[in-house]
């Protein structure tokens, strides 16, 4: 299968009056067409930064993106906007990001009209309803107001309005975070039924292990930056090698009556200003040592597929 | 431990707007006992936070309006309770967690005089003392007592629940409402709270009501489940009883519809459609429009609570004809 989305040492770093915030710093990755890498982590960890400077809604300090095989990273406003078409968002909250005063038609038409996709009313309002169906909402909503409606639907119309412009890849946003579990098992089924019939490309931010572990092939685990542990997704919930991987894991509450021991990490994120060389995880790392303040770990191939950016990887899970 | 802390009887919370009437809460019954740690599960608009704001007498009036019921804290009813009586139990012997620590505190106020605050208004002590007890629970809750002198902007998201936690806990409570304490707190950061909230509920000996989407953070903590919806108490039992024999199709549709980590599945299956708004509940059984198992019964009439153990209450006709729902 082929690259969709590459990216390569991509870094993004904001001037802030106390130094420099790194939030994505050294990242790369590929997507493969069709496919969804999930990306998990804390909050603060950069992943929203990712999808944002992958989208050029933020100017990203330096690496290349290449999209197709193309590089897009140096692609200015103007002509992004052609790029656009190709490249959606799925926003997190579906109350803030959608118009409160435009009604659910406008809202997904809005993009068919900038782009001109449609040459008269009729073929567009077509469209709008097919998208509305599409995602599961009734006709009879379509001159309704989202404040009328609840999270769940309101977030199938952020889904209809990314879907408007055919695009081949969608960065979704924390998608259904704000959403009740039952709501979110829709909207994931829905998800993934589109990207089956619409042949999508997803790169699913979440900090919610549980549910990108059903939407994803692969998944990348963040931490203050930079990839701490990337592997196929059905892989990392049976094999954790990182420290905070392992962490992170353990620390979902699981609905279960006999409860496993817990990892509790100490502390909480450090700082991402002014980050200093070695490993970003160390100072709330279990096995942390000297080396670990002195040096910055990269990924490193631990089996197919499975990389992990630890020093004492080895040591940790007892491999050879 | 078995005494009897608190004990609702059929509460009815309704609010009246211009043109409609929302029926949040619609008899809702349970006894709380001492030491014990309840959790309210269900999902956004079910009732469970204006429940809680009944028991702390907080429901906003108008356009809220307790209807009918009682609530019975340490013999007393307190939907009868006048407002200064009231101003003496909150605080002291019932306190509150809310969702959002970024929101609870003052801003211009250091925590250290936000812990004081609660201590003065319900012991004859001085301001000094006061302080002093402030900074033992910020020592209590994992934050140093030094600490007491800065503001909650300088404290992470949750080091502030951390201090709304301290907040809540100052008077010695018995009882503590926390509505979603962890929702707002990153899993790491949730985990750290959880532990501190666990160890709190062994060394202090408060009761809890724990109100919560995540039937997680209700494994971890909890010792009996009530399952909410749309105003009711679809199901009631202790934490074994809920989690390995539910009877009622909510409380199954709930479980299957969290993404288990220890299972591959294609899809996930769902609970249909959404919760009837409150305004507009339907008749009859308040989940039939949903149930998979819905029968023309369910549509007319609403089902009583059965009692399947001393401990276990389900609200579901299916129950007595079915014997269990999970057997069909």
């Amino acid at each position: 299968m082929e690259a969709l989305l590459e990216v390569k040492n991509l870094k993004k770093y904001f001037a802030t009056p106390r130094g420099t915030l790194h939030a994505v710093d050294n990242v790369s990755f590929t997507i493969k067409k069709g496919q969804t890498l999930g990306v998990v982590g804390e909050s603060g960890c950069g992943k929203s930064t990712l999808g944002r400077t992958i989208l050029h809604l933020l100017e990203p300090t330096d690496g290349a993106i290449l999209f197709e095989g193309r590089d897009i990273t140096k692609v200015n406003k103007k002509k992004f906007h052609v790029l656009r078409q190709e490249m959606q968002m799925i926003f997190q909250d579906p109350f803030s990001s959608i118009n409160p005063r435009m009604t659910v038609s406008g809202i997904i038409e809005e993009p068919v009209k900038i782009y001109k996709m449609k040459s008269n009313e009729k073929e567009r309002r077509e469209y709008v309803q097919h998208l509305m169906r599409t995602v599961g909402l009734s006709e009879d909503m379509e001159n309704k107001y989202p404040h009328e409606m609840d999270g769940g639907r309101r977030q199938r119309i952020g889904i209809a309005r990314a879907l408007a412009l055919d695009p081949k890849f969608i960065v979704c946003d924390e998608p259904v975070s704000a959403l009740d579990v039952s709501i979110q098992a829709q909207i994931l089924n829905l998800m993934m039924d589109l990207q089956e019939q619409m042949n999508l490309t997803f790169m699913f931010i979440t900090h919610d292990l549980s549910v990108v572990k059903h939407i994803s092939d692969e998944i990348c685990v963040m931490y203050l930056g930079m990839l701490v542990e990337k592997s196929p997704s059905k892989e990392l919930f049976k094999e954790q090698y990182h420290p905070y991987t392992k962490a992170l894991l353990s620390a979902i509450p699981r609905p279960k009556l006999v409860q496993e021991e817990r990892v509790i990490l100490k502390g909480e994120i450090s700082s991402p200003i002014n980050v200093k060389e070695g490993c970003r995880f160390a100072p709330r790392c279990l096995y942390c040592k000297d080396k670990c303040r002195a040096e910055t770990p990269t990924l490193e191939e631990i089996s197919p597929g499975h990389q992990v950016a630890c020093h004492y990887v080895k040591e940790i899970n007892g491999l050879t | 431990m078995n005494e009897k802390l608190l004990e609702v009887k059929d509460l009815v919370i309704h609010y009246f707007t211009d043109d409609e009437e929302a029926c949040a809460v619609n008899g809702i019954s349970f006894d709380l006992k001492e030491q014990e740690v309840v959790g309210f599960v269900g999902e956004t608009g079910a009732g469970k936070t204006t429940t809680a704001l009944g028991i702390m007498g907080l429901v906003p009036a108008p356009p809220g309006k307790v209807l009918n019921g009682e609530i019975i804290f340490e013999g007393k009813d307190i939907v009868k309770l006048s407002e200064a009586e009231l101003r003496k139990i909150r605080g002291d012997k019932i306190t509150m967690i809310f969702q959002d620590p970024m929101t609870s505190l003052n801003p211009v106020l250091t925590v250290g005089e936000q812990i004081a605050e609660v201590i003065l208004l319900h012991n004859k002590i001085s301001r000094k003392e006061a302080i002093e007890r402030a900074k033992e629970m910020l020592e209590m809750v994992g934050i140093p007592g030094e600490r007491h002198e800065e503001y909650p902007h300088q404290f992470s998201g949750g080091m502030k629940q951390r201090v709304v936690i301290a907040i809540a806990l100052a008077c010695s409570p018995a009882l503590l409402i926390a509505d979603e304490p962890t929702t707002a707190l990153d899993v790491t950061i949730q985990a750290q709270v959880l532990a501190l909230m666990k160890r709190l509920k062994t060394d202090l000996k408060t009761s809890m009501i724990m109100i919560t989407h995540d039937l997680g953070v209700v494994a971890e903590i909890c010792d009996k489940v009530a399952i909410i919806y749309a105003g009711e108490i679809v199901e009631f039992g202790t934490l074994a009883e809920i989690f390995e024999d539910h009877r009622h199709p909510y409380t199954e549709g709930l479980f299957n519809s969290i993404p288990d980590l220890d299972v591959d599945v294609a899809r996930l299956p769902v609970i249909k459609g959404l919760m009837p708004a409150p305004t507009n509940l339907p008749d009859g059984c308040k989940f039939y429009p949903r149930c998979p198992y819905a029968t023309e019964r369910c549509k007319n009439e609403n089902p009583d609570r059965v009692t399947i153990t001393d401990t276990h209450i389900v609200r579901c006709h299916l129950f007595r004809s079915a014997e269990s729902i999970k057997e069909t």
